[in-house]
C-alpha cells in the first residue's frame, strides 16, 4: 500500500499542478487542456461507446495481424530450426527483410488492399513475424537431440513428430517471442492508424487533435496508456503462471 | 570452400526470390502500378542514386533520426543512472515509467503537433520520446545490478563515490546501455518515417507517401528498399561500435 502511494505521488502532483495552473489561466487551454476536462471527455467517450468501438477496431487489427504472424512465424521457424542447411540458405534473405521499418509498408499495403482492416493487419503481421520466427528457430534448434532421435526411432510421421515432440519441447521459449510480438502488434496498429488508416484509436486521436478537442485527444491517449499497461500486465502474469505450471525446467 | 558453398546457397535463394517476384509481376495478376517488378524497382533506385536525388531526403531523415536518438540516449542514460543508483528515486518513479513505457510512441504525435506544430522540433521530440525507453531501462538495469563484490572492492580500495561511479558503475552498465541504444536507434528510424508521413517533412518517409499518392509504384518500392538498407546499415554500425567498446569483456558471456 505504501509503495503504491509512493508511486502515485508524482503523477498526482503533476495532475494537481496541471489543474491549478490551468484554472489560474497560466496554461493555454487549446493545447494543454485541463485534467478535469480530460476526465469528463473520457467518461463521455466511454458512455457513448465511441472509444470502445475505436478500441475494438484497433484491437481487431492487432490480433488479426498477430495471429497471421504467429502462425507463419512458428511454421517457418520450426522448418528452419530443424534444417540447418535450409536456415543458412534462407537466413540472409530474412536478415535483409527484417530491418525494413514496418510503417514504411503502409503506403504499399494501401495500394494492395485499400483502407481498412486488411492493410492494417498486413503491416502488423510484417512487424510481428520477426520476433516469433527468430525465437522459434532458436527454440527448435535448442531441443535435446536425443528427443528427435527417439522420434526417428519411433518412426513418427512429421505431423505427429511436430505435435508430440517438437512443439511441446520448444513452446516454453516460443511463448516469449509471442509475448514480444503481441506487445508490438498494438503499437503498430495504432501507428498505422495515425499515419493513414481512418479507423481505430490512432485515427480518433488525430481527428480530436485536428478538430481542436485536446481534452478528447488526451483522454484517448490516457485510455491507450491503460490499454498497453493492462495488456503488458496480463501477459506478464499469464507468462508467470505458464512457467509455474511447467516448472523451472521449461524456462528459456 | 564450404563457406563459399554456403554463401552461394544463400545467394541462390535470394536470387530465386527476386526471380519469383519478377515472374509474378510480369504476369500482371496485380497491376504493375501496385506491384512493379524488381527490375523496375531496382532500376528506379539506381536512377535515384545516379541522379543524386536520393541524398537530400536520406540526409534529412538520417539527421532527424540521429538528433532524436542522441537526445534520447543522453536523457535515458542520465535518468536511468539517477534512478538506478538511488532506491528512493526508483520507488517514486518506477510506476510512472511503467505506465508510459508501453505507450505507442506514435500516439504522442498528435500531442506533439499540438505543441510544436509541423516542425523539425516536433519530429525530434517524438523520436526522442520513443527511443528513450530502451536506453533508460537498460541504463537503469545496468546501474542497479552492480555485483556486491564489486561494491566491496570499491570500499576496500577507498574509492570516492565519483571514482566508484566511473570505474565500476559505468563499465558495468555499458553493455546494457549499448543494447538499449541499438534498440533505440531502430525505433528512431521507424519514428522518423512516421513523423515525416504525418507532418509532411521532407525525407524518405514523405517520399514513399508521395509516391503512393501519385501511384508511382517503382518509386514507392525503391523507397522501401532504401529504408531497409538504412535499417540494416545502422544496426550493423552500432553492433561494430558495441564490439569495439566492449572489447575488454573478451568473449560475450
Amino acid at each position: 500500500m505504501k509503495r503504491i502511494l509512493r508511486g502515485a505521488a508524482i503523477p498526482i502532483l503533476i495532475l494537481l499542478l496541471w489543474e491549478a495552473g490551468s484554472r489560474a489561466g497560466l496554461l493555454p487551454m487549446d493545447t494543454v487542456s485541463r485534467p478535469s476536462h480530460v476526465a469528463a471527455a473520457l467518461v463521455g467517450a466511454l458512455a457513448d461507446g465511441s472509444i470502445l468501438r475505436a478500441t475494438w477496431q484497433t484491437v481487431e487489427a492487432a490480433l488479426l495481424g498477430f495471429a497471421i504472424a504467429a502462425a507463419a512465424g512458428v511454421l517457418v521457424g520450426v522448418i528452419l530450426g530443424l534444417s540447418p542447411l535450409l536456415e543458412r540458405t534462407v537466413g540472409p534473405s530474412i536478415e535483409a527483410l527484417r530491418p525494413v521499418p514496418a510503417v514504411a509498408l503502409t503506403p504499399l499495403t494501401l495500394l494492395l488492399f485499400g483502407f481498412g482492416l486488411r492493410m492494417e493487419a498486413a503491416v502488423v503481421a510484417f512487424a510481428c513475424v520477426w520476433p516469433v520466427l527468430l525465437v522459434t528457430v532458436a527454440a527448435v534448434r535448442g531441443i535435446e537431440p536425443r528427443l528427435l532421435e527417439v522420434a526417428q526411432a519411433l518412426r513418427l510421421s512429421f505431423p505427429s513428430r511436430l505435435r508430440k515432440i517438437i512443439l511441446p519441447a520448444a513452446i516454453g521459449r516460443v511463448v516469449v517471442g509471442l509475448r514480444v510480438a503481441l506487445g508490438i502488434s498494438l503499437i503498430v496498429a495504432v501507428t498505422v492508424e495515425i499515419v493513414m488508416n481512418p479507423r481505430g484509436l490512432g485515427y480518433g486521436m488525430i481527428v480530436a487533435s485536428q478538430s481542436l478537442k485536446p481534452e478528447l485527444m488526451y483522454a484517448q491517449l490516457l485510455w491507450l496508456g491503460f490499454l498497453g499497461w493492462g495488456l503488458n500486465a496480463l501477459l506478464t502474469r499469464a507468462l508467470g503462471r505458464w512457467h509455474g505450471a511447467f516448472g523451472p525446467g521449461m524456462q528459456p | 570452400m564450404k563457406r563459399l558453398l554456403r554463401a552461394s546457397g544463400a545467394t541462390l535463394f535470394a536470387g530465386a526470390l527476386l526471380l519469383l517476384w519478377q515472374a509474378l509481376a510480369d504476369r500482371q495478376f496485380i497491376s504493375p502500378v501496385f506491384f512493379p517488378p524488381p527490375s523496375r524497382t531496382l532500376g528506379e533506385l539506381w536512377h535515384q542514386v545516379a541522379q543524386g536525388q536520393i541524398w537530400a531526403p536520406l540526409a534529412a531523415t538520417g539527421y532527424r533520426m540521429f538528433c532524436g536518438w542522441a537526445l534520447a540516449s543522453l536523457a535515458g542514460v542520465a535518468v536511468g543512472a539517477a534512478i538506478g543508483f538511488s532506491r528512493a528515486a526508483r520507488e517514486v518513479l518506477e510506476p510512472l515509467l511503467e505506465f508510459m513505457r508501453p505507450l505507442p510512441a506514435s500516439a504522442v504525435v498528435p500531442v506533439a503537433i499540438l505543441f510544436l506544430g509541423f516542425s523539425n522540433a516536433m519530429t525530434v521530440a517524438v523520436i526522442a520520446f520513443g527511443a528513450v525507453w530502451p536506453v533508460l531501462l537498460g541504463s537503469l538495469h545496468g546501474f542497479a545490478s552492480i555485483e556486491p563484490q564489486l561494491a566491496d572492492v570499491a570500499a576496500a580500495l577507498r574509492l570516492s563515490r565519483a571514482q566508484a561511479f566511473v570505474k565500476i558503475a559505468v563499465p558495468n552498465a555499458l553493455p546494457d546501455i549499448l543494447a538499449g541504444a541499438r534498440v533505440g536507434l531502430a525505433i528512431s528510424l521507424i519514428l522518423a518515417v512516421v513523423t515525416e508521413m504525418q507532418a509532411s517533412q521532407t525525407g524518405l518517409g514523405q517520399n514513399i507517401l508521395l509516391a503512393q499518392r501519385s501511384f508511382r509504384g517503382p518509386e514507392l518500392y525503391a523507397g522501401v528498399v532504401t529504408l531497409g538498407i538504412v535499417g540494416f546499415a545502422i544496426n550493423h554500425a552500432i553492433m561494430l561500435l558495441e564490439r569495439r567498446l566492449l572489447r575488454w569483456r573478451g568473449a560475450p558471456a
